[in-house]
């Protein structure tokens, strides 16, 4: 047993608005810049929709994610090592810039500078890749917002697999949901597994995935590698970046900026254990629908004493270990069954699980003739269909997902009936499996969801791998390259890669 | 004057363009890592990419294994193996034709979109669009040669260009001179090939360099960096024997706890 320790997310899809606070707070720290402008490490998708870039859940076409080969054994989808290389000099399964959108900006400062005119100044888009004016734009980060476009080319979502999809294009039957998708940090990445130059890596004390930008060397297999669609090549600097899980607030026990910052409380960020001898069998199990099962069995109990002792051992931090105990995602995930990974056909063992959304009842007409006990319907009733949920969230499986929603409703139920009607109704938890006390803490945890009851992140311990009396002093004006020397040309690199900018064109974004 | 740019040319530049390759390349290695990539276009454009860069580079690499093997291997050894000069000439002028034919029609078709796909022309730097441009130069002048060299197809160029290289490589002061009454268009070749050297340790073309071949020995496919190797390194280990700093010092948990930390 070879333990170790991650600092996971779950979204509460039920209450996600749908605002995107999360999605401009961290762009805004880390990817407003030149080469980044078409970069979104975390967005929100207007579900059903073909997503950021088009199409990213169809793997058939862009290849991420791992397949079980007939021995058993899993590969990456887009080849073993050699054929990987193979496909070094051009990879035919690369999506193009035009796949998440060609980003541009508006001639601001024409509004303000333009001479009198006959008619009022308009501003035009502009490329940021060329300067030149985009007659029209055709699609965006954020095309589908609202279920934005015709439902023909919204159709094309992947989840509607096994689902009469024409049904939902009916005004009358139409459903959307948000999808909030950051890098899921797997615990089996598949653009770690691709990447030639192994510039990317796992770390083993927060499980967070990093590139190294000192050993990335642009070959762009990570890119399509990941199945989630969140490696991003910078095409200004020639290396791919990705998600940081904000590692440097992390480490100091903040949460992540998207999470921070989320007014809707949705997001939690918690502490798990488990057992990396058991990843490779978790990502290689027969069928599908088992991996969400599996994964659950590579998480490790840190009630369990002998965990704990073995840990410690292993040199996980006591406050590690208290934070795993605490820990709002393992409750979700494990304890109440609530939060599912994203995607697990694709066998990459995310860790960023989300909770599946409830929905209205699908009419009025209905309502009535279906039974609700305790006014709680049959999930299969609601809007969403368990069917389209089931192929995001279990890759398939319909019963987790629905067992995980009557939770939900039975949590409403109960607190109806505690704080509207008084009255304490033991047999609504019991219905679904849970007792009184566990649901007032998933009331507590999921409905008020306070501050430090959704972060729960230990510091890291640097103080135990670095020196710090080498390191005192040693930040301050520039003792390294970058800032000595007058000349403004770089021998090595050559100079800035930066497309001609029309004069009245903002600073890019 | 003849005899001094042929002497400059063939008899200094080699070991001017040669050091720079090397020295340069450790230097820029050293100093800015973050500078060493392919810089890849792909993603803005896809556009004649498949073909273009698989021609260009597969073409490549069989030219650079032929020039190195066909021309550092010393004479003696293809006689030894009773490999006459008219065969191999023919080998490298089929081979070397073929291969040569098929890198240029994929650099042509980079080229291409470099200079007139606006996406691309406007990302580049100069030194892209330079290198690419020398490039196909000196493939023209490669396939070119072989227009020559179908004159003498029993090797007599070919031993000559072999004895020229061969000196080099073995510091022989005579090698300039040997090169005196060879056709222009293997001079140019030889110029522009050592200019490419020159170039490299400043331009995209260090990538060569970064060719990942140990990718296909990596032990499985994940990688997991740990800090806590620095921390379970034998010199480092603060829990069993403090680092001395001139007096005694006891780690912070030991003192609270009396034992060995968490």
């Amino acid at each position: 047993m070879r333990i170790r320790a991650q600092v996971c997310m779950v979204l509460n899809l039920d209450k996600c608005i749908g605002c995107h606070t999360c999605s401009i707070t961290c762009k805004n720290v880390w990817t407003n810049r030149e080469g980044m402008e078409y970069v979104w490490f975390n967005n929100v998708e207007t579900k059903p929709g073909i997503g950021y870039p088009k199409d990213w859940e169809n793997q058939k076409r862009w290849q991420g994610g791992w397949v079980r080969k007939k021995n058993g054994k899993i590969v990456p989808r887009q080849g073993s090592k050699w054929r990987i290389l193979s496909k070094i000099f051009a990879n035919p399964h690369l999506p193009e810039i035009d796949d998440f959108y060609e980003p541009y900006t508006f001639e601001y400062e024409w509004l303000q500078k333009a001479p009198e005119l006959q008619a009022q100044p308009a501003a035009k888009p502009r490329s940021l890749l060329t300067g030149e004016v985009m007659n029209k734009i055709e699609w965006s980060g954020n095309w589908e917002d609202m279920l934005g476009g015709e439902f023909a080319a919204r159709s094309q979502d992947y989840n509607f697999e096994g689902v009469e999809r024409e049904i939902y294009g009916e005004f009358e039957k139409t459903f959307m949901m948000y999808l909030p998708r950051l890098c899921e940090h797997c615990l089996n990445p598949s653009c770690l597994a691709s990447c030639p130059s192994g510039a990317i890596y796992k770390r083993a004390e927060d499980g967070i995935v990093l590139i190294d930008q000192e050993k990335c060397r642009g070959w762009r297999m990570c890119v399509s590698g990941c199945p989630y669609k969140k490696i991003y090549y910078n095409w200004s600097t020639g290396k791919s970046e990705k998600c940081i899980f904000c590692y440097p607030r992390i480490e100091t026990g903040q949460p992540t900026v998207c999470s921070e910052t989320c007014v809707g409380r949705i997001r939690y960020l918690g502490v798990m254990l488990y057992d990396a001898d058991k990843i490779e069998a978790a990502a290689s199990v027969e069928n599908e629908k088992d991996l969400y099962p599996a994964q659950l069995g590579v998480f490790l109990d840190p009630h369990d004493l002998a965990v704990q002792a073995e840990a410690r051992a292993q040199g996980i931090p006591d406050q590690w270990l208290e934070a795993a105990i605490r820990s709002p995602i393992y409750k979700m995930a494990v304890e109440w069954k609530v939060a599912f990974p994203l995607h697990p056909e694709y066998r990459t063992l995310p860790m960023v699980w989300y909770v599946p959304p409830l929905s209205p009842i699908q009419s009025a007409h209905e309502a009535g003739k279906i039974s609700a006990k305790d006014g709680m319907p049959d999930v299969r009733s609601l809007r969403i269909p368990l069917r389209y949920l089931a192929n995001l969230l279990t890759a398939g499986d319909e019963a987790p997902v629905a067992t995980a929603l009557e939770r939900m409703l039975a949590m409403r139920a109960y607190m109806r009936a505690k704080s509207v009607e008084g009255r304490i109704d033991p047999s609504i938890p019991e219905r679904v499996g849970l007792t009184a006390p566990i649901i007032d803490e998933m009331y507590r945890i999921m409905a008020l969801a306070n501050y430090e009851d959704r972060y729960v992140i230990p510091t890291a311990h640097r103080e135990l791998e670095e020196d710090a009396y080498a390191l005192r002093g040693s930040a301050g004006f520039g003792f390294r390259e970058g800032t000595n020397g007058s000349s403004k040309t770089n021998l090595f690199g050559g100079a800035k890669r930066t497309p001609k900018k029309n004069p009245y064109m903002d600073v890019p974004t | 004057m003849n005899e001094l740019l042929n002497q400059l040319a063939f008899g200094w530049y080699p070991y001017l363009a040669i050091t720079v390759l090397i020295v340069g390349s450790i230097m820029r290695f050293d100093a800015d890592q973050f500078s060493w990539r392919s810089q890849s276009s792909q993603f803005l454009r896809r556009k004649q990419m498949m073909w273009g860069s698989n021609l260009f580079h597969l073409g490549v690499l069989v030219l650079f294994v032929g020039h190195f093997v066909g021309l550092l291997t010393p004479i003696n050894v293809f006689d030894r193996f009773g490999i006459g000069h008219g065969f191999k000439q023919l080998v490298a002028l089929i081979v070397g034709g073929i291969a040569g034919i098929a890198a240029l029609v994929g650099a042509s078709m980079l080229l291409h979109r470099r200079l007139f796909e606006p996406r691309i022309r406007q990302s580049s730097s100069f030194g892209d669009i330079a290198v690419l441009v020398l490039i196909w130069l000196q493939l023209v002048f490669g396939v070119l040669t072989v227009f020559w060299t179908m004159r003498h197809l029993d090797g007599s160029e070919m031993v000559v260009l072999m004895g020229w290289a061969n000196a080099i490589i073995t510091f022989n002061p005579a090698a300039p001179s040997l090169l005196a009454d060879v056709a222009w268009v293997y001079k140019l070749h030889i110029i522009l090939g050592l200019t490419l050297f020159l170039i490299t340790p400043f331009t995209r073309l260090i990538h060569i360099w970064s060719a990942p071949i140990w990718f296909l020995f990596r032990p499985g496919y994940q990688i997991v960096r740990s800090l806590g190797a620095v921390r379970r390194s034998p010199t480092k280990d603060i829990y069993a024997a403090p680092p001395n700093y001139g007096g005694t010092t006891t780690t912070r948990q030991q003192a609270e706890s009396g034992e060995g930390g968490a």
